[in-house]
């Protein structure tokens, strides 16, 4: 990083990703008072939350840890969860080939939705030069600060928060905030519809399988929708000639 | 859970969730993704996160049921219709709390 240029698109990257810190200090806050209040020590959150970096897949842990749900079974769920960063590392992979390689490997363990979001929409708008990958690198260390310093806040207030406050509740609400948006597409929609019912279906279920079943049969809703829906396009396109 | 079996969790999420991260970014150019799982992965933040939030709103007591009196379900809506007209994160926060404690306060 010794190159002004990469200083520069560090430090844009940076600053890029501040405005989105206001999402992530309520859930960070969530994260680390849910534990708290589910009786972690401040040393296993700090752990729990530095080894996932993943907010939805850590809320998600504990909500399973609480119903004293199998590790592998959370192993399990929490992986599925986290397929999406396979997605994004396939994506952003030919933007930061030039990157050195340790760097790479401290990238790819701060890669998160928000650094993810920012980078790949900055390097498909902008002409690819040799310092535009440190971009990532600045909204990548941005986003893990915020992350943490916010869980760690939430760890501090947590058992100072009364039972009456339902505090509970948050944690369905930060999940409604990310899924509300989600749903743009029927596909999305159907996908949210079979999840949701089928994770109710089999609340008691053996193992809290309910949840993995609910995850893969949302995703196969989803998938049988927009296969319906390219068939009833080509149908139109062809004319309807064929039936 | 044993402190020990706790920690192997936190460590296999670890070690699993860098794998799926480092994937593509470590073996650049060796590695392609399946047409069916990039379409698939699309549907996984919807059907994952329905399936949490549904259960969590609707399902409630210690043995997990339906209730009429439930005040989280129309605290629920409140908040998922901020987060649609919003798309802000705070606001859903607020939004469903405030409604919640507000109903509270009232029945």
């Amino acid at each position: 990083m010794k190159h002004p240029k990469n200083q520069e698109a560090f430090l844009a990257g940076a600053k890029a990703l501040l405005p989105l810190i206001a999402g992530v200090l309520p859930f960070g806050l969530v994260t680390g008072i849910t534990a708290t209040k589910q009786g972690f020590s401040t040393l296993e959150t700090l752990g729990m939350t530095l080894l996932f970096f993943a907010g939805s897949a850590q809320l998600v842990a504990l909500q399973l840890l609480r119903d004293g749900v199998l590790p592998l079974i959370i192993l399990l769920t929490v992986l599925v969860i986290n397929l999406r960063f396979m997605m994004y590392s396939a994506s952003i992979a030919p933007h930061i080939h030039s990157l050195p390689k340790p760097l790479k490997w401290v990238l790819s363990y701060m890669l998160s939705d928000q650094a993810y979001a920012l980078s790949i929409v900055k390097f498909t708008s902008t002409p690819s030069t040799s310092h535009l990958p440190y971009f990532f690198a600045g909204a990548a260390l941005t986003m893990w600060l915020s992350w943490n310093v916010s869980v760690l806040l939430g760890v501090m207030l947590g058992t100072g928060i009364p039972e009456s406050w339902s505090l509970d509740f948050a944690i369905p609400l930060a999940f409604l905030a990310i899924l509300v948006p989600a749903i743009k597409t029927s596909p999305n929609l159907a996908a949210a519809a079979v999840g949701g019912l089928v994770a109710v279906l089999g609340i008691d279920a053996p193992y809290n399988l309910g949840m993995l079943l609910a995850a893969v049969s949302g995703i196969s809703a989803g998938l049988a929708v927009e296969s319906w829906q390219r068939h009833q396009l080509a149908k139109s396109k062809s004319g309807g000639t064929y039936e | 859970m044993s402190d020990l079996a706790l920690w192997s969790l936190f460590v296999a999420v670890g070690i699993g969730t860098f794998a799926l991260r480092f994937s593509f970014i470590g073996l650049h150019g060796r590695l392609h993704i399946p047409p069916l799982l990039k379409r698939a992965l699309a549907y996984v933040p919807a059907s994952v996160l329905a399936a949490l939030v549904v259960p969590a709103v609707t399902l409630t007591g210690p043995d997990k049921s339906f209730a009429f009196d439930n005040l989280q379900i129309p605290a629920a809506i409140i908040a998922a219709l901020v987060a649609w007209k919003s798309r802000n994160t705070l606001l859903t926060l607020l939004a469903g709390m405030g409604s919640l404690w507000l109903l509270q306060a009232i029945f």
